[in-house]
Formats: C-alpha cells, sequence, structure tokens
C-alpha cells in the first residue's frame, strides 16, 4: 500500500441546527482507508457513526446540517463537490449499504430490476448486458438459484437474502469503498456470520476497501483490520485490530470490553456497565467528553479536551489524557475492564 | 390473479344484492310512505288506494314485491316512474349515463394531473415560501362549497362577464353528446369540469405532498439516492411511484362515488342531464321507481370502482398481489 490513502477523512466535523440548541453529532473525525482494508467504526447509538457515514456519502441532505473538514478520495476533496458531481461517485466508486434490508429495498420493484437500474445509471449497460452482470452478481453473493429469483420482489426473500441483495448493489460497480452502516444488525445470529463472511470474500475478491460501522465489537473483531472507537462524535481510539483487543488504551473501551460476556474467563456475577449516560450533543461537557463517566478522570480531564494521538506506541491512538504506564497501573486494577 | 379478479366480482354481485334489498326496504317500507297514496293523488278514495296498490303489485307480499321490482329493473327493463306514467325508467339512466361520464371523466383528468404537479411541486419546494402557498391554495380549493363555486361560475360566465371576450364563448346551460358535435360537447362542459375538480384537486394535492414527504424518509428512497441516481429520478421513480399507491386506490373511490351520482350539485347548478340531476329530480317528487335505479346504479358503479380499485392496487403493489 504505498502512496497516499484511498480515502482519507481530516477533522470532518456535522452538526445540526435544531431548535434546542446546535447537535454536535461529529467533531473533528479524522480517519484513513487503504485499498483492500477494512476499517471498523464501533460506537454505542447516537455516537456519530452512521452520520459520518451518510456524510462520506454527501447522503445528508438536511438544511439545518453544517458541515466542516474533509474528505478526501482520489485526490478530489467530495465535501466540495457539487451534489451534479457526486451522483458520478456515489454507487460507483463509494458505495453504501445499510441497516435494514428490510426496508432498504424499494418494495414495488423486482429486485433484479433495482440492481439493473444502479448499473445502467453508471456503467452504460444495455438493458440485456445489465440483466447478465446482475445475474451474476446475485450468484456471487450466494442467492441459490437467482435465475429464478432474479424477478422477485423483495417481499419474497428473507431478511438475509435481501442484505445479499443489497450487498451485490453496492457492488454492482466495482466501488473503491463500500460502507456498509451495521450490516448485521437486523440479521439472526447465524446469518449474521454469513453475511459478514461474504462482506469479507467479496472485499478481497473486488480489492474495495471496506468501512464497517457496528455497535458489536465481535463484528468488528472477525472483519476489520482497523478500529476507530466513536464515543460523542469523537474518535476516542483508534488501532490496528489485533492491538486494540490486547492493549485498549482508552477507559471507554475498556468498558466496552468489559461488557461483553466472554467464554474465557471465569465466570463473572454480573456483566460491567458503563455507569452513566452517553452525554447530550447539544451540551457536551468541557474537556473530555468521557470524563462524567469515567472512573479515572482527574483534574485535567475537565480543563483540557485529550487530542486523538500516539500514546502507547506508533499506529495506536487514544484520547486519554492518563500516560501509558498511569493506563496500565488503572486496568489491572479493575479486573472487569480487562 | 384471474382466481382474485373472479372472487372480486363474486363478491360484487353480493354486495349489490345487499344494496338492492336495502334500498328497496327503505324507499318502500318505511312507515308513513306510502307509495300508493302518493300514487293516487290528491284526497284518494281507499277503493282506488285499494285498486292501486293491486295494480302495482303493492298487495303482495314483500320478497313477492322485491322480485317484481328486480324484474322489472334488470330483466324485462319496463319500470316505470310514478309522476310520469309514459316514463321508462331504465332507459332514461342510460341515457344520463354518458352525461354523468362525460362529466367525471374530464373533471378527474383535470384534477388528476393538476393535483400531482402541484403535491410533488409542494413537496419539492418544501423550506421555501412556495410551499405554504400551494396547500393554503388547496386548502381554499377543498373550502369553497360546490354549488356555490358553480353558482358563482355561472353568474360571471352566463350573465355578468358573458358578453365580454373572455366568456363570450360559453353556451347556454345545457349538454350536447361529444357524437353529436364533439366541440360544443368540450364547450359545455369545461367550466364544470373546473368547478368539480376543483375540491378535489385540493384533497388530491394535499394528501400526494404529505405522502411524499413521508416516503422522502422510507430507507429505500435513502437507497436509491446512494445508488447515485439523480434527484429526478429519486423522485420519479421512487418517491412518487410508490405514493401513487395510496393516491390512485383514493382515486378510484371518488372516482366511484362520483360516476354513481355523486356529481349530484355540478349537475343541478350547470344543468347537465346526468344521472345525478335524475336523482334530483326522482328525490323533489319522491318518484321512488327513478330513486331505486338510481341508487342502485349508483351502487353498481361503486362497487365496480371498488374492485378495479382493488385489481389496480395489487398492480401497483406486489406486496398485496396473491402469490
Amino acid at each position: 500500500m504505498s502512496g497516499a490513502p484511498l480515502l482519507e477523512v481530516r477533522d470532518l466535523s456535522v452538526s445540526f441546527r435544531t431548535q434546542d440548541g446546535t447537535v454536535h453529532a461529529v467533531d473533528g473525525v479524522s480517519f484513513t482507508v487503504n485499498r483492500g482494508e477494512v476499517l471498523g467504526i464501533v460506537g454505542e447509538s447516537g455516537s456519530g457513526k452512521s452520520v459520518t457515514a451518510m456524510t462520506l456519502m454527501r447522503l445528508i441532505l438536511d438544511q439545518n446540517a453544517v458541515f466542516s473538514g474533509e474528505v478526501l478520495f482520489q485526490g478530489r476533496d467530495l465535501m466540495q463537490l457539487s451534489q451534479g458531481d457526486m451522483l458520478q461517485v456515489r454507487g460507483k466508486q463509494i458505495s453504501m449499504i445499510f441497516q435494514d434490508p428490510m426496508t432498504s429495498l424499494n418494495p414495488v420493484y423486482r429486485v433484479g430490476w433495482q440492481i439493473d437500474e444502479q448499473l445502467r445509471a453508471h456503467e452504460g449497460l444495455s438493458a440485456k448486458q445489465a440483466r447478465r452482470r446482475t445475474l451474476e452478481l446475485l450468484g456471487a453473493v450466494g442467492i441459490p438459484n437467482p435465475e429464478a429469483r432474479i424477478d422477485d420482489y423483495p417481499h419474497q426473500f428473507s431478511g438475509g437474502m435481501r442484505q445479499r441483495v443489497m450487498i451485490a448493489m453496492g457492488l454492482s460497480c466495482n466501488p473503491d469503498v463500500l460502507i456498509a452502516d451495521e450490516p448485521t444488525t437486523a440479521l439472526d445470529v447465524t446469518i449474521q456470520a454469513q453475511i459478514l463472511e461474504l462482506i469479507g470474500n467479496l472485499q478481497r475478491e473486488f480489492d474495495s476497501a471496506v468501512v464497517l460501522i457496528t455497535h458489536d465489537l465481535g463484528v468488528v473483531a472477525e472483519v476489520a483490520d482497523r478500529v476507530a472507537v466513536m464515543y460523542a462524535g469523537r474518535i476516542v481510539e483508534y488501532a490496528e485490530v489485533g492491538e486494540l483487543f490486547r492493549g485498549p488504551q482508552h477507559p471507554y473501551t475498556w468498558g466496552l470490553l468489559g461488557s461483553i460476556s466472554r467464554l474465557d474467563r471465569p465466570r463473572q456475577r454480573r456483566l460491567a456497565a458503563i455507569s452513566g449516560q452517553p452525554p447530550s450533543l447539544i451540551s457536551l461537557p468541557a474537556g473530555c467528553s468521557f470524563r462524567p463517566r469515567c472512573p479515572f478522570a482527574f483534574d485535567r480531564c475537565r480543563a483540557e479536551r485529550p487530542a486523538l494521538e500516539a500514546r502507547s506506541g506508533p499506529g495506536h491512538l487514544d484520547a486519554c489524557l492518563l500516560s501509558a504506564d498511569q493506563k496500565q497501573a488503572r486496568r489491572a486494577a479493575t479486573p472487569e475492564a480487562s | 390473479m384471474l382466481t382474485f379478479v373472479i372472487r372480486r366480482m363474486i363478491a360484487t354481485v353480493f354486495v349489490v344484492f345487499t344494496i338492492t334489498v336495502l334500498v328497496f326496504l327503505i324507499f318502500f317500507h318505511t312507515p308513513g310512505v306510502d307509495p300508493a297514496r302518493k300514487l293516487a293523488g290528491r284526497n284518494p278514495s281507499p277503493d282506488t288506494i285499494k285498486a292501486i296498490k293491486h295494480q302495482y303489485g303493492l298487495d303482495r307480499p314483500l320478497p313477492v314485491q322485491y322480485l317484481i321490482l328486480m324484474k322489472k329493473l334488470f330483466i324485462s327493463r319496463d319500470l316505470t316512474s310514478y309522476s310520469n306514467q309514459g316514463q321508462k325508467v331504465v332507459p332514461e339512466i342510460v341515457a344520463a349515463t354518458p352525461v354523468t361520464l362525460s362529466l367525471v371523466l374530464g373533471a378527474a383528468v383535470i384534477w388528476v394531473v393538476v393535483s400531482i404537479l402541484m403535491g410533488v411541486a409542494a413537496a419539492v419546494l418544501r423550506g421555501t415560501i412556495f410551499d405554504p402557498m400551494l396547500m393554503v391554495l388547496a386548502l381554499i380549493g377543498i373550502s369553497m362549497p360546490v354549488f356555490w363555486l358553480g353558482e358563482m361560475a355561472n353568474l360571471i360566465t352566463q350573465d355578468r362577464y358573458h358578453d365580454t371576450f373572455l366568456f363570450s364563448w360559453v353556451p347556454p346551460l345545457g349538454y350536447t353528446p361529444l357524437t353529436q358535435d364533439p366541440v360544443m360537447w368540450f364547450k359545455h362542459l369545461v367550466i364544470p369540469w373546473l368547478v368539480l375538480s376543483v375540491l378535489y384537486i385540493g384533497l388530491y394535492a394535499r394528501v400526494l405532498r404529505a405522502d411524499l414527504l413521508e416516503t422522502e424518509n422510507e430507507d429505500y428512497v435513502r437507497t436509491a439516492r446512494a445508488k447515485g441516481l439523480s434527484e429526478r429520478r429519486v423522485l420519479l421513480r421512487h418517491t412518487l411511484r410508490t405514493s401513487m399507491i395510496s393516491f390512485v386506490s383514493l382515486f378510484g373511490l371518488d372516482f366511484g362515488v362520483l360516476v354513481g351520482g355523486g356529481a349530484l350539485l355540478v349537475e343541478v347548478v350547470f344543468a347537465l342531464p346526468g344521472v345525478g340531476l335524475l336523482t334530483y329530480q326522482s328525490l323533489i317528487s319522491l318518484d321512488l321507481p327513478v330513486i331505486m335505479a338510481t341508487v342502485i346504479y349508483g351502487a353498481i358503479f361503486i362497487v365496480i370502482a371498488n374492485a378495479v380499485v382493488d385489481v389496480g392496487y395489487a398492480w401497483l403493489d406486489p406486496r398485496v398481489r396473491p402469490a
């Protein structure tokens, strides 16, 4: 992977003006995605991960939204493109699959037609060529007997099969980046595993970069190469996936990891939960956003907003003011956070 | 699909049967309503009433009376009016139907086209001053009673401004069949069309706007955008297409009601000899056979329209299509 990254997000902020005040949904987020890489973005509901994804596609049309920052893709800043120019990027170079496959396909059109529509919009294929390509795609995403299913309507498919259709659609124009926004959240656990495996296989086959958005650390562990943990609109930790699970640096990440039930540890009395609620995005606490919920907070956390930087080693960024040694000591003292 | 259509037709027959029974009971056997007394003229002797009852079969048991009426209505088709003995009811309705159809079809074309344009424009222009302006306009259209609007139109085009260049082409009230003189047919109908469509333009524009804005939030519209489709294509092929499902079902019902005699007020105001005017006249003179026939005619049209809507609905929305 030489040269510039395929997709680089620099200091992206998105806020929404509402009657109650300005909602800072995404606040200074930066990350990069390289070709052939899976970046996982993890966070709870309202942490800004979906807004980030929608912003990369310039799909937020709310007139009250205010954007700043850059999204560099192949040398162009997508934030500066007109909506007309974005049409060439969307679905062709960057495509997206969504959380709920039950509602993400148009109920009144045949699934084949819906994939054809995207192919014809970007590739200039004839109806016949588009149909042949659609058949190939449906086969590639593991829909049995595509010839028979291509003219079915979405309601005739199960949730997992619909998500396969969405993936086929997402990959139809060989995108450079595939953004998957909680692609497995609405699915059964067994189907989740199949869909993740499928995304992984296709990503290697098509050599696309994938941005995988999820609230499920298990999903991240399975497919991601690098992980960004988001909290209250900011990235609080950013590391290679093995590194994140071996040596998590941010107390929020410890909380997340501690709240997973594990079979390889002695059984705990209860699963640990992070106390408190995520802060209101309208009035974020001064300093570190996680401070009100952090058991290790100290005076500096109130005054200073921690920057995302390498504190424990190269390539492992975190936004916590504790030094690496202090973190290690604190973590060792709290068994459920390990 | 075929069995679906057949099932609908059988249901239609049942509904029409039930309506005929109900109408028969209401108009012929409501206490205090005595068709024989009505027929016998002023101060009849009991003997006259008895003779008339016998003549019209009104002294026979109820089911027999019903069957006689239905036979006269559907099989021999020689049911005659009470107030005008020579007048056969069925041919009269047959003659009035094209007038009503001309009126309603023309108005329907206008209201569908205009309300789609208005609804889409309002939805697209949301956030600008034009959206509330269009919707207030629609509300004004809904709020104006059709008989008042019709009379106002007549006042302007037939009376006050008739001699100006604007309305000198407007013919006197009445009707000319399409087959006889298409231009005259059009001139007679164009103002009734507009008057009748105003209410529906308002209603449909508002319904469609609300539906479009609701559909706009659907996940599949977001998917359509994410596919890189143009705004125009997203609007026409995805948002509008799915919003048409409720639009069309609403349209089918309103269309059925209007063809079934619901355009009565417009027909009366513009002296169009359609089914509505026929109903109006028969109601004034309590001409039971004609009332009976027009109500059944109306019921049949409404039920047919319902069936057509159901089939059309299945055509528009694959989810309700029988497997």
